[in-house]
């Protein structure tokens, strides 16, 4: 402020545009809002643009769906191909599988803006879903953000509506394939199946209805729902301010990072344009897609190797899993488990991943507010669960495409799906072990760092024949790193109520919160410190 | 009215009706016989004594093993009685036979004899017992109808060989193979007979002429293989799935820490 009552006036168009920018802060006082907003400090970390690079590639979905909004035509009237792909030309199929041919081979720039769009909704969930898994092994969804990951957790789900209502629009073989499997799961409901797949299709699968119900969902309702979530999303995050790594000279009360304006502001525009430019590169380079190959949707061919988009692979897995022949009729109405068990699985999977900080909050007692993120080393038990969570997903996706594994790998299709059904039990367990284990032999070496320095390499020959390795001291940056264990975990006691009982859920979470920390390294006390700075020093003396 | 249901009554009588269904039976049975007839005679008559002898020779040191001497099969292989000279002309012509080892299903392999000496071979187990013939040059020119090809495709292979062609698992480590870079004699063989697990569509079920339409599409697909760029093998959002994984996020993720890194 003082540098710019320091420079000499320049001008008129300085005065217009000084002018114009108290007219229009007379009227809407964004200068307040711009200073609030232009201050806001944010920490610097690659982990942190996860969620930016799906805000980015959402916009450059936008942008492309308004394109693609221009020529397609969402109608299931059956017309005769008449554009310029061979192989199709004369062939009857809906307005919908035809425009998005005219798409791809005679609209010019069409096939690119398309396999952009379809690359950047790949890309937008797969940033999605690693966001996720770093604001869980981070811890930063405690107190006060639980809300914002339910936030986010919704908007992962949404993702994944966004892109099964897109890629069903085309009305190809490989869509209408992944419509009657949803059809199929629909049906499978007791009771009001058959009555919600006739309302959904319009009568009888696959109707004539049903492109241009999803074409309204995917151009206007969840994108509009996913705007409004992330404007939430975002506002937490502003009234939150942004969680920070620990390190010298970072507390729970400030924040260590450069201001949004102008440095930030910078940063992120530009980040914006390599998303989007690099989406770009894809679509220019690779195939997505191929709808052409598909031909148009016909209820009595199936393709081998038909999958759905990767982020609805997992609950493909599942249905792969399922053993077969698992159903019983009750009271005139068929329970087809090999269905009905995909709901219960996947919901109480999706049911964990969006209560987990509230569980992890009740079994820890931790009510405090939390603005320094846990390495996920510090957590182990966290991030033990953490990789058990991945691991079943992974097994669930993988059994998706249990049948390229079988070929590209030379193995028996059964084979394939038998093990990944053991995996799918023993995995997670296997997974919690071995994170868990790693993330305490990780706090050990940090320990270890701080007591007695970091490894030189050297090894000295004593007066006595004794060989040491000579510890360098390290310096107070890292020590600060190191040292940000706080002893302030610790399982959770039972003890009685106000009625001087001990009841079941009293228990239960004793347990769990046992089952939560009884692992757990000390963290390095003062004295400790103390003791091990006097020690070493003549060490290193007698090193040098 | 009436005298309108009187006159359609007497045109469909009776006997026109038997009349309609003789002429029927006698029109499918010529068709049929005439189609019998054409692949039968093409077999014999293009195979002379000579190569008949020398096919023997071929098959008793190299195919006897597991097919016997007489070719009725031995538990080592099955009986080539009635396969005909399209499926040897398959089996050895892509290397699938001989065999190295045994395994859920032939592999192909580098081809181990000649043209000449298949044929030959061929000629010998097509003297033995009639069976489908080396198709002729006139449904392998892939020059017919890409649409109707791509439609055969769809609604009768993709199931197993995928919808590009890219091949698919089948029970038991079995697989259906991809199919590009097949020589259009070798599709149009293996629909005629129906190698290692796949079925056999004969005449009756795909005409001579569709099949030249399913090899022109193939032929086509195997030109104009990606419009879109690489196609990551075609084996649709699983290779789509991995590469944004990989390649997408993890170039966009180098991109991001080399952009928050402070320089040292």
């Amino acid at each position: 402020m003082s540098q710019t009552t320091v420079e000499p006036e320049r001008g008129k168009l300085d005065r217009f545009s000084r002018a114009a920018a108290s007219y229009v802060d007379d009227r809407t006082k964004i200068g307040v809002l711009v200073k609030e907003f232009g201050r806001k400090i944010f920490p610097d970390h690659w982990s942190f643009m996860l969620g930016e690079i799906a805000l980015f590639s959402f916009i450059t979905i936008l942008i492309t769906g308004v394109f693609l909004t221009l020529f397609f035509d969402p109608s299931m009237a059956h017309v005769e191909y008449e554009g310029s792909y061979l192989p199709l030309k004369g062939m009857e199929m809906s307005a919908a599988m035809a425009s998005t041919l005219d798409i791809s081979f005679d609209i010019r720039g069409g096939l690119l803006i398309r396999q952009v769009h379809h690359w950047a909704a790949l890309l937008f969930n797969a940033a999605i879903g690693l966001h996720i898994l770093r604001v869980f092994f981070t811890g930063a969804f405690r107190k006060p953000r639980e809300i914002n990951w339910i936030i986010g957790f919704l908007l992962f789900v949404l993702a994944l509506v966004a892109g099964f209502t897109g890629y069903s629009l085309p009305d190809d073989l490989l869509s209408g394939n992944g419509l009657r499997i949803i059809d199929g799961f629909i049906k499978a409901l007791p009771f009001v199946g058959v009555w919600i797949s006739y309302l959904l299709f319009g009568g009888e699968f696959p109707g004539d209805d049903l492109v241009g119900r999803f074409y309204s969902l995917h151009i206007l309702v969840v994108p509009a729902v996913i705007l409004l979530l992330i404007g939430i999303h975002l506002v937490l995050v502003f009234l939150h301010k942004h969680t920070q790594y620990p390190g010298p000279g970072k507390t729970e009360k400030n924040i260590v990072g450069q201001p949004i304006l102008p440095v930030y502001a910078a940063k992120a525009g530009g980040f914006f344009f390599i998303v989007s430019g690099f989406v770009f590169l894809l679509g220019g380079i690779f195939q997505i897609n191929p709808v052409w190959n598909y031909g148009p949707y016909d209820p009595s061919p199936i393709s081998a190797g038909t999958q759905p988009d990767w982020y609805m692979g997992w609950t493909d897995g599942f249905l792969r899993l399922v053993p077969s022949h698992w159903e019983f009729v009750l009271w005139g109405y068929t329970f087809s488990m090999n269905l009905l068990v995909v709901y219960i699985v996947a919901g109480i999977f999706l049911g964990l991943v969006a209560l987990y900080p509230f569980i992890e909050a009740w079994i820890t007692g931790d009510k405090r507010e939390h603005h320094l993120l846990d390495r996920p080393r510090k957590a182990a038990t966290r991030t033990g669960i953490g990789a058990a969570g991945v691991m079943f997903y992974a097994v669930a996706w993988a059994a998706a495409s249990s049948d390229l594994i079988a070929t590209h790998f030379h193995l028996s299709l059964e084979g394939v799906t038998i093990f990944l059904q053991i995996l799918l039990f023993v995995g997670p367990v296997f997974s919690f072990i071995i994170a868990k284990r790693i993330a305490l032999a990780l706090q050990k070496k940090d320990r270890e760092i701080v007591l007695h320095g970091s490894e030189s390499g050297y090894i000295v020959r004593l007066e006595g024949g004794e060989y040491v390795e000579v510890h360098n001291p390290i310096d107070d940056g890292l020590r600060w790193k190191l040292l940000s264990y706080h002893s302030d975990y610790e399982p959770w006691m039972l003890r009685p109520n106000a009625k001087g009982k001990i009841g079941f859920w009293r228990r239960t979470r004793a347990a769990l919160s046992r089952f939560y920390f009884e692992d757990r390294i000390e963290p390095v006390s003062q004295s400790e410190l103390d003791a091990a700075r006097h020690d070493h020093k003549p060490e290193l003396n007698t090193g040098h | 009215m009436s005298t309108l249901r009187k006159k359609k009554q007497a045109r469909r009588s009776g006997l026109a009706s038997v009349a309609l269904v003789v002429f029927g039976l006698l029109l499918t049975g010529g068709v049929y016989a005439v189609f019998n007839s054409t692949s039968a005679d093409a077999d014999t008559s293009t195979y002379s004594a000579a190569q008949i002898e020398e096919g023997k020779n071929l098959f008793v040191a190299n195919c006897a093993t597991c097919h016997g001497l007489d070719l009725a099969g031995t538990n080592a292989g099955p009986s080539l009685i009635g396969v005909g000279a399209a499926s040897v002309h398959f089996q050895v012509g892509t290397g699938r036979m001989p065999m190295a080892n045994s395994a859920p299903q032939a592999p192909v392999k580098p081809v181990v004899f000649t043209e000449e000496q298949i044929l030959s071979l061929a000629a010998y187990v097509a003297s033995i017992s009639p069976g489908p013939a080396i198709p002729s040059d006139k449904y392998l020119d892939a020059n017919g109808e890409a649409a109707n090809g791509g439609e055969l495709f769809r609604i009768n292979c993709a199931m197993c060989h995928n919808v590009a062609g890219a091949g698919g698992a089948l029970t038991g480590g079995k697989f259906a193979p991809a199919l590009d870079g097949v020589a259009p004699v070798h599709i149009y063989e293996a629909m005629i007979t129906g190698p290692q697990n796949m079925p056999v569509f004969n005449d009756m079920n795909i005409s001579p002429d569709d099949k030249r339409d399913i090899i022109t599409y193939l032929k086509y697909m195997e030109a104009n293989a990606g419009p879109g760029g690489f196609t990551l093998g075609s084996l649709g959002p699983v290779s789509e799935g991995l590469f944004v994984w990989i390649f997408g996020l993890g170039g966009i993720l180098g991109i991001v820490v080399w952009m928050t890194s402070r320089a040292n």
